[in-house]
């Protein structure tokens, strides 16, 4: 079975590589803007995808409400950038603000979502959290379409075009390139957060083992809440920097975000955060192939499609460690 | 009673929650226009609110705990007790048959045709409960197999001619082979996974019903499917939709005589077991696999025949009928009837199919109360409003 | 006499971790063998890689059912290992807590049924006669056990000991001539231990069966057993009737060091 498995992997790799080299010198310049537009996608989902992966590896949830985190965190920013733009602030602050707002409230929400849905499920069956959080997704969703708008709402992008790329932002724009540097500062931070801090090493004890890090003097419900502060700040400012990028949001977006992302999670591998990165940014570039030289209607259809071939022939992801049910 | 620190302690929360609500409930923005609303007085609704809210909220947690702590057993529901007893069974029984029957008779055509959605979802319900309150599988994509029988009907149809009454076996059959393809690959993925690749799927169908045109007709969707005949009569529009009533009431009722059958039957057992202790129920010698994939594709029959319905009830169908909404709808009917209770489901459909369509002014907070719904139930109410209960058995020597 | 179960060099890797090394057991037809040593030397891992659990990286597991020639098992599933009969009760008590007692019980009768989904839905004569059969069969193990009174209560909600014995009624359904006992005395007390003894003695005379089990409680294990195997460090450190095991030094060392003088 292993080696059908490889020799398969190296067909399907072979035949890829092929097609990509092939398109590679029809049309270099094509090629790279695909290349970089899925790096873009991807370091969004990257984003995104910490959340549902830290989240999974501390209780095991898939945090369903992740998505909307993100677009509370986008609806935020607009919110704060339009009141402070009609106030005539300067577009420098409003930046700032925007960010940090979005920042502390998705922080805010996150952690109020987790006490309200999760916590008093932390004992019960998974498929219980599961569809409370599946509730806690619909009820976001409605609250902001009801207390806001059904509609699309343009958003005006806080990065503006630096002078100095312009010569090259028909390959990648301000706004890509921000995205792509943002996320490379926020993975260095996280990644130091989780290797260096107090707080850090008590989330990877409790990751492993609840009870015995309650035993060692770990606060494991302080852990969970900051797993999910952490989680929704990270979201938080994809959200943000996607509605710079695309230019509109409404109260939808989280969702098939938040799928995408969570997809990507599951591809690196769920619980482990280099697996996130690395899965997000595998599904981003690949989904921005597939749009561009296949059919960009089916985008979504691809990513599942990947999502069920890795579930099927290596459930543990890219990067995870296969577990062993404990009997 | 409500204790002082307890009150101390729904001020606070109520402030925070008045602080997290802020830029949403009381700034609206209109970034076309340029405009900003300021509402103020959401902010007093939003902190009243929770203050209760989280008063009741913390009774019913602590009710909760101290009911754990004393280890008190629930008993069997009303319901269950009151059909249970001879008295009240013939006439309760009695006077729903004569309430169903006389129901197109007595009130208007418009609420016979929303009756007629009810019991629909009383059907995708009761094919969905087999699936997530049985066997324990979250499938969030039940939707694609009722786009396959209302697509399979619609098309077919159009296409061949062929009539409802042809079509229905064909659909169950349809829908049978696409939960066993489905199922196929997705059953050996563990649970949360699971939901998440079957809401994929469900995804798929409706995006590729949307853009492959030649085999769908896409967006626009395929109007004029005709009703079911009766032997060739012609309907009135007012007769045709009592026809249909009494087709769905009948196959709601096949429906309920096949699942109760089920329930307690070898497999039946084996889907609860599976549920309950996936080990255990290997152990016992049950094959997991092909346990799980009559579950998923018994489920997929009656989505399938809840579809063919629904495309003769509404005679016009689009990809839109079929989104992740309409799976989550069924979902929230069977987790808050009562996962794996017959009678919940029956309840839970009724009850949240019907209130919003009367409630036409709280219909467009439905999905919110959905969503509230689901968390409530599962905190405070994890086997729904009508807890399953399971068949007993007499033993004359047991009462020796 | 010849073993009904055989178990060679059987090895089991989780990563680099050895829970199981080269472990060699045989049962003979009709004993009463005991598989102890100390918490975490792998007896668990011992019967979750013989009965399909877990797929054990090396080693031969055979079996070989009254009358017939020896069969090799490991690999299988589950539940094909159930079906061959050997069949099992689990430390950590796994009851289907939403099924009654008299259903946990039928649930183990379920893989020598055979109605499916239609003669469920359509309920022929053949297949309430099955049902009949399973449920007075199922009754009548039940009384065996000495579990009739509780038989329409919901199986979370007896005493501890008594969801014990359940496992035990659950796992005779299965028909097997192998039963594997996990740890069957756990937190029972002298009186239901005692209890226990007398059922598993009487279980092996009556019921022609063979039974291998996991047990602590070292009072019971010497006065129940015929043969003994210990572990350590998922190795077999020896094997022998209880006064060999109680006399032998590596046994001592490893494990009754402490205990010796009570047993």
């Amino acid at each position: 079975m292993r080696w059908i498995n490889i020799l398969l992997g190296l067909a399907v790799a072979g035949i890829l590589g092929f097609y990509g080299i092939r398109e590679l010198l029809a049309d270099p310049v094509y090629f790279l803007e695909l290349f970089l537009g899925g790096l873009v996608r991807g370091s969004i989902y990257a984003l995104i995808a910490l959340g549902y992966t830290m989240v999974y590896g501390i209780i095991q949830l898939i945090n369903f409400a992740h998505g909307e985190i993100y677009m509370i965190g986008a609806m935020t920013a607009l919110i704060v950038a339009s009141v402070l733009g009609l106030w005539g602030w300067h577009s420098a602050v409003i930046a700032i603000l925007a960010v940090v707002f979005a920042v502390v409230y998705s922080c805010a929400y996150g952690f109020t979502v987790e006490k309200i849905a999760y916590k008093p499920l932390r004992t019960a069956p998974r498929l219980s959290a599961l569809i409370s959080a599946i509730g806690m997704s619909l009820f976001l969703q409605n609250y902001v379409m009801l207390a806001q708008t059904p509609e699309f709402q343009p958003f005006e992008s806080l990065i503006p075009d630096f002078a100095f790329w312009e010569p090259y932002a028909h390959i990648i724009t301000s706004v890509e390139l921000a995205i792509i540097i943002t996320t490379v500062v926020v993975m260095i931070l996280l990644g130091m957060l989780i290797k260096f801090t107090k707080i850090g090493k008590a989330m990877r004890a409790t990751a492993q083992d609840k009870i015995m890090s309650s035993l060692v003097g770990i606060n494991v419900n302080n852990v969970i809440s900051t797993t999910f502060v952490v989680g929704s700040a990270t979201a938080a400012i994809g959200g943000v920097l996607i509605a710079c990028h695309v230019g509109q949001i409404n109260f939808f977006i989280g969702f098939l975000a938040g799928l995408k992302a969570f997809i990507a999670a599951v591809l690196g591998g769920i619980g482990s955060v280099p697996g996130a990165v690395l899965g997000s940014l595998v599904l981003g570039i690949s989904e921005s192939f597939f749009t561009g030289y296949f059919w960009s209607e089916y985008e979504d259809v691809f990513a599942f499609t990947i999502l069920v071939i890795i579930l099927i022939f290596r459930p543990s992801g890219i990067l995870g460690k296969h577990e062993t049910q404990k009997v | 009673m409500v204790t002082k620190k307890e009150i101390k302690q729904s001020v606070v929360i109520a402030f925070w929650f008045m602080l997290l609500t802020f830029p949403i409930m009381v700034i609206k923005v209109n970034t076309i226009k340029n405009e900003v609303i300021f509402r103020w007085q959401a902010l007093f609704w939003t902190g009243v609110g929770t203050f209760f809210a989280s008063l009741i909220w913390n009774y019913f947690l602590r009710l909760k705990e101290s009911k754990k702590r004393a280890d008190i057993k629930d008993d069997v529901p009303t319901v269950h007790r009151l059909l249970n007893t001879p008295q009240f069974r013939t006439p309760f029984l009695l006077a729903v048959g004569v309430f169903f029957l006389a129901y197109p008779f007595v009130f208007p055509m418009y609420h016979t045709s929303i009756m007629i959605s009810a019991l629909v979802y009383v059907m995708l319900g009761l094919g969905l409960n087999i699936v997530v309150g049985l066997a324990g599988l979250l499938d969030l994509g039940y939707v694609a197999f009722y786009a396959v029988g209302a697509y399979a009907y619609a098309l077919l149809n159009l296409h061949f001619g062929i009539s409802f009454w042809v079509v229905l076996p064909i659909a169950a059959v349809l829908g049978a082979i696409c939960g066993t393809l489905l199922g196929y690959p997705v059953l050996r993925l563990r649970g949360d996974y699971l939901a998440i690749v079957t809401l994929g799927f469900g995804e798929i169908i409706r995006i590729v019903l949307e853009n492959w045109s030649e085999f769908s007709k896409g967006p626009r969707g395929i109007p004029d499917i005709p009703p079911p005949g009766l032997f060739g009569i012609e309907l009135g529009q007012h007769a045709t939709v009592i026809y249909i009533y009494f087709i769905v009431i009948a196959l709601v009722l096949t429906t309920i005589f096949f699942v109760n059958r089920l329930e307690n039957s070898r497999i039946g057992r084996a889907w609860i077991a599976l549920r309950d202790d996936e080990i255990a129920c290997q152990a016992m010698g049950i094959d997991k696999f092909k346990t799980k994939l009559t579950a998923f594709a018994l489920g997929a029959t009656w989505a399938s025949l809840g579809g063919v319905v629904f495309a003769a009830k509404t005679s016009y169908i689009n990809p839109m009928s079929f989104t992740i909404w309409e799976s989550i709808t069924i979902l929230c009917v069977v987790v808050i009837g009562g996962m794996g209770s017959a009678i919940g489901v029956i309840a839970g459909a009724l009850v949240l199919i019907l209130l919003p369509e009367y409630l036409r002014a709280v219909a467009e907070y439905r999905m919110l109360v959905f969503g509230a719904l689901q968390v409530i139930v599962m905190v405070f109410r994890p086997d729904g409003l009508i807890k399953s209960v399971r068949k007993t058995y007499k033993f004359e020597r047991a009462e020796k | 006499m010849e073993p009904v179960l055989n178990v060679k060099n059987l090895t089991m890797n989780f990563g680099g971790l050895k829970a199981l090394d080269d472990v060699n057991i045989s049962v003979e037809k009709g004993q009463i063998a005991a598989l102890i040593g100390p918490n975490g030397a792998g007896k668990t891992t011992f019967f979750n890689c013989i009965t399909g659990i877990y797929d054990p990286t090396k080693g031969y597991v055979e079996i070989t059912p009254p009358g017939k020639r020896p069969e090799r098992i490991k690999g299988l599933k589950p539940n094909h290992v159930t079906e061959k009969g050997m069949s099992r009760t689990f430390q950590n008590i796994r009851l289907f807590h939403g099924m009654t007692v008299l259903e946990n019980v039928m649930i183990g009768r379920h893989c020598r049924l055979n109605s499916g989904i239609l003669s469920a839905m359509l309920r022929p004569g053949s297949q309430r006669e099955e049902e009949k059969k399973v449920v007075s069969d199922s009754y009548e193990i039940l009384e065996k056990i000495g579990l009739e009174k509780y038989v329409n209560e919901m199986a979370v909600n007896l005493p501890y000991g008594a969801q014990r014995r359940l496992e035990i009624a659950r796992a005779l359904a299965t028909n097997p001539f192998i039963l594997l006992l996990d740890e069957p005395a756990a937190g029972m007390n002298p009186q239901e231990t005692k209890d226990l003894d007398d059922l598993i003695i009487w279980l092996r005379d009556n019921e022609d069966l063979t039974i291998l089990l996991i047990e602590h409680d070292m009072k019971l294990v010497m006065s129940l057993s015929d043969r003994i195997h210990v572990v350590d460090y998922g190795k077999k450190i020896a094997e022998g009737t209880p006064e060999e095991v109680k006399n032998n030094p590596d046994v001592i060392k490893a494990y009754l060091g402490d205990e010796s003088d009570d047993a």
